[in-house]
């Protein structure tokens, strides 16, 4: 049995050590909001936070999430810019089918606390890990920019 | 927080709700258990006997599509005793937003406050609902017309209840925002106060209803209406096929044939069965040819959780036979279709005598252009739970065809379609890919093999880039002649691609009227020496529909040559295309030899070529045509007419000293006709445009010894943020009025796009790209 923290909450699962994360989220616990989409750290799709940073959950084994603050797509909107993050994709009309906006909205919301103001370069660091197969990027980087309160394209 | 979702239980237990939705006799007994309203009388399918209309010699449009269109407010609307609306939502949603732009229209012409509507999603049902094929750019085009006489129907009734009530005539009363007024007496009625009464009325006959004048619209055309899924979405409580969840659900991957038609010759499960969490191993049959939607057959490796399920694959010890396509080799196959294409075959359109004219041409030009097969790769894999409970199954499915799958699904059972119930989750992208149900066939097969328990079957992206139906492969070999003003005179379009026919009529070799209709055959050039060929080419894989279909290696091909022919007459390319496609005229598509044309009324749906010089002078004129630019950069314009839409685009490209490529701006002019939510509009061809690049520069399926070479994202790449447009301008056309036919709008952005970025390539460098992708093309060694 290993015991988990989830947006502020202890869960515990029964799982072999080296299940990924991403599994354990979705599957015992229900929290489908992290997506699968490559289970090779390719796409984003699975992003939570481990300790604030943004994380892969499909390569990450249980094992290794024991003793961290986790937070995922459901718990994230209980942090400030979390929830500035969903307004805005909101707002801008951000998604489209949806299905890797947990992983964006986890992305954009790590770069966003730990850089208010990002360049054009810095979104294109941090978000360039997160596959979006509908094409939206234009919008997120409009999005962050929204929060940020930088609407000027930046070279 | 662990929810099984079971949403006929649930819709049934729940006070609030009084529409099931969920089939015929599911909706029938709720009404029974919640006493309502504006769906009581249900004559249920009266209005779709009349369409089944007498004498029609031929069928266009929605007519033409399985099952119709159905416009009876009792199917699609509910009015529950506090006002909530509830809307049907026949069609998928997979990012296009018609879970919000359908609803929309409904509303506006029920005159619902959209803040009191919910949408709830169709199954499969299309006796019920009309077609459910959500593909081919078709849901606005061919349920507009439909969704407004389905509100306009409900809001006569609710104002005739009114009417009733209050004994005046009915044309004193006036539906307003959820309320019927009486402004006369200043009398006024919300909606859940009268939809009992409204629901025992006759439903009016379609004749009598009076629609909106677009200038009485409230939601269409004003693009002002929110995602009705986006809170859902970015809070991560929007429910995929991925994310269904039963009581008591198991997990199942399977391994497939690695070659089409490769069969199981041994396997040895005993490690996956030590995996921890793996309950059964059990053998899927394998389907003879034709592939049509069949399962590939293979191992079902069924745990109690999906991680333990793909470890216990791995496990697995198999020897699969590679069967008759063990040869295909992509490098071998595109010099077969380079062959075929650099000799005459069937002639599919023929104008003048193109050979003489290419003969006493004053220049001759020719080119060969190839574009690989690609995958859809939808982030969403293909994923699907189902559960038989006596004798009867229901499948939740991330399906764009959920009929389609109930009948598949029935027939693979043995079942009566009656006893099969598909829900339609929402999909995580589609792109054609899900309009196959072979993994909705194999979940419910998984299930039966488990005694009928509910079990979630999952893909893996490497499962879904294996053994997608893949976009096909092509050469086209143009060849055209130039008299010595530089002015095209002839011109010969040889076309080989293995076609999507092949998929159901595995000895097929030529391509289909559906596919020579996307942009070959109907090409609107003022060319008198015409003649296009369709050689042969042979399938060895699955060849399906991608968004856009055959018009990408068409318009690529299409739309570099007139740019290659523009610089060989020493012309500006604008100025060359137009005088090309010629002065504005409204063309018969049959005399361009396109009987098809995208299934619609060659009356209504003419090749317009106004339309068409419209959209290029557009974006031309949007994008700075002949702005100077730095060193470098250059612009490309292409421009495609597809799905009944007109599309050009001008992109702007970078390369630097290395050969890197970026992409500073693109432009994109569309006229799809009338507008329903010009703001989804703008988002899929946001969204086109990102395919668009990322297949012109990156995407790449390629097999060897009948293999998939690709396995994940790093080898099939697509583009990220880092690569894609730094800016995207949509323009618009703007349309007057709506009785101009709509267009597509989910496809028709994607084929200019990797002509334009070609042809910016080549303003920029002087190199031209005639295969994709472009990938390290540019690379300076």
């Amino acid at each position: 049995m290993t015991t988990l923290n989830i947006n502020g909450k202890p869960h515990k699962v029964d799982l072999p050590a080296d299940t990924p994360l991403l599994w354990a989220l979705r599957d015992p616990l229900g929290l489908t909001g992290t997506k699968f989409g490559c289970g090779m750290a390719q796409c984003g799709a699975c992003t939570v936070h481990l300790d604030g940073k943004p994380t892969f959950a499909c390569v990450v084994p249980i094992s290794a999430a024991v003793g961290k603050k986790i937070v995922t797509i459901e718990g994230v909107g209980h942090d400030e810019t979390g929830k500035k993050v969903q307004e805005a994709w909101v707002t801008l009309g951000v998604p489209q089918c949806g299905y890797c906006q947990p992983g964006q909205i986890m992305a954009a919301t790590a770069l966003l606390k730990q850089n208010p103001k990002p360049s054009d370069a810095d979104i294109d660091k941090a978000m360039s890990g997160n596959i979006c197969r509908c094409g939206t990027y234009c919008r997120i980087r409009a999005a962050i920019k929204h929060v940020a309160g930088t609407t000027e394209v930046q070279p | 927080m662990k929810k099984p979702l079971d949403r006929p239980e649930l819709t049934a237990d729940d006070d609030s709700l009084f529409i099931a939705n969920i089939s015929r006799r599911t909706f029938l007994k709720d009404m029974a258990l919640t006493g309502f309203v504006l769906a009581a009388g249900f004559p249920a399918l009266a209005w779709s006997d009349e369409t089944a209309a007498p004498a029609q010699p031929e069928k266009y449009g929605a007519d033409a599509m399985p099952h119709g269109w159905i416009d009876d407010p009792l199917v699609f609307v509910a009015i529950a005793n506090d006002g909530t609306v509830t809307i049907i939502c026949h069609r998928s949603e997979m990012g296009q937003g018609i879970r919000t732009s359908l609803p929309m229209v409904v509303a506006d012409e029920l005159e619902a406050d959209w803040q009191r509507v919910r949408v709830e999603q169709a199954p499969g049902d299309e006796v019920r609902y009309g077609n459910q094929d959500t593909d081919g750019s078709r849901s606005m085009r061919h349920f507009f017309m439909p969704m407004r006489r389905v509100g306009a129907a409900a809001r006569a009734m609710l104002e005739a209840a009114a009417a009733a009530q209050w004994r005046v005539p009915v044309q004193e009363v006036r539906a307003e925002q959820h309320h019927v007024i009486h402004s006369a007496t200043g009398r006024k009625l919300g909606y859940g106060q009268l939809a009992k009464a409204a629901a025992k009325l006759p439903v009016p006959a379609r004749e009598t209803l009076r629609l909106k004048q677009p200038a009485e619209f409230r939601y269409i055309s004003k693009g002002q209406t929110g995602l009705y899924d986006g809170q859902d979405i970015v809070t991560g409580r929007a429910q995929y096929g991925f994310d269904t969840h039963l009581k008591d659900m198991l997990y199942a991957v399977v391994a497939r044939p690695p070659v089409f038609g490769g069969k199981l010759m041994s396997y040895n499960a005993k490690d996956a069965l030590k995996i921890p969490g793996v309950v059964k191993v059990i053998e899927l049959p394998s389907s003879p040819p034709p592939a049509d939607f069949n399962p590939l057959g293979g191992i079902a490796v069924i745990a109690r959780n999906t991680w333990a399920a793909i470890q216990g694959r791995k496990a697995l010890k198999i020897d699969w036979s590679k069967g008759p396509h063990g040869i295909y080799d992509s490098v071998v196959y595109k010099a077969e279709l380079e062959a075929a294409a650099r000799k005459p075959g069937k002639v599919v359109r023929n104008d003048g005598d193109a050979d003489a004219a290419l003969k006493s041409a004053a220049k001759r030009v020719e080119a060969e252009y190839y574009a690989p097969h690609l995958a859809h790769a939808p982030m969403e894999p293909p994923a699907t739970t189902a559960r038989i409970v006596k004798g009867k199954c229901e499948i939740w499915a991330c399906t764009q065809a959920p009929q389609l799958c109930r009948e598949r699904v029935a027939k693979w059972l043995k079942l009566p379609e009656d006893n099969v119930t598909v829900h339609v989750t929402l999909l995580g992208g589609g792109f054609g890919r899900k309009s196959m149900p072979d993994y909705v066939i194999e979940a419910a097969l998984i299930s039966q093999a488990m005694n009928g328990k509910p079990v979630k079957l999952v893909w893996t992206r490497e499962d879904d880039l294996h053994h997608a139906y893949f976009h096909t492969v092509s050469v086209e070999r143009l060849e055209a002649g130039l008299d010595d003003q530089g002015k095209p005179v002839a011109w010969l379009h040889r076309t080989v691609a293995p076609s999507i026919s092949s998929t159901f009529a595995p000895d097929t070799k030529h391509q289909m009227p559906v596919e020579l209709g996307m942009g070959v055959i109907n090409v609107p050039f003022a060319i008198p020496n015409l003649r296009v060929e369709n050689p042969e080419a042979e399938a060895h894989t699955r060849i399906g529909w991608f968004r856009s279909v055959s018009n990408i290696p068409h318009a690529f091909a299409i739309q570099s040559f007139v740019a290659e022919l523009a610089a060989a007459a020493g012309h500006d390319h604008r100025d060359f295309l137009l005088d090309l496609i010629g002065p504005a005229r409204r063309i018969d598509p049959r005399t361009l030899g396109d009987t098809w044309n995208q299934g619609e009324s060659p009356e209504a749906y003419p090749v317009d070529t106004g339309r068409l010089r419209r959209v290029i002078e557009t974006v031309a004129n949007e994008a700075g045509w002949g702005r100077t630019l730095p060193k470098g950069n250059g612009l490309g314009l292409a421009s495609h007419y597809s799905f009944v839409t007109y599309v050009a685009v001008v992109a702007e490209v970078a390369v630097n000293d290395d050969g890197e490529l970026s992409i500073p701006r693109i432009d994109v002019a569309v006229d799809c006709g009338p507008q329903v939510n010009p703001e989804r509009i703008r988002s899929q061809i946001e969204g086109a445009c990102i395919m668009g690049v990322s297949l012109a520069t990156l995407g790449e399926i390629s097999f060897k010894e009948g293999a998939v070479m690709q396995d994940n994202f790093h080898d099939y790449q697509l583009t990220r943020m880092d690569s894609a447009p730094r800016e995207i301008r949509i323009h618009l056309l703007p349309t007057a009025e709506f009785d101009t036919p709509l267009g597509g709008v989910g496809e028709p952005g994607v084929p200019p796009i990797a002509p334009a970025l070609c042809n910016a390539i080549f303003a920029a460098t002087g190199q031209r790209i005639r295969q994709l992708p472009i990938r390290d093309q540019l690379r300076k060694a």
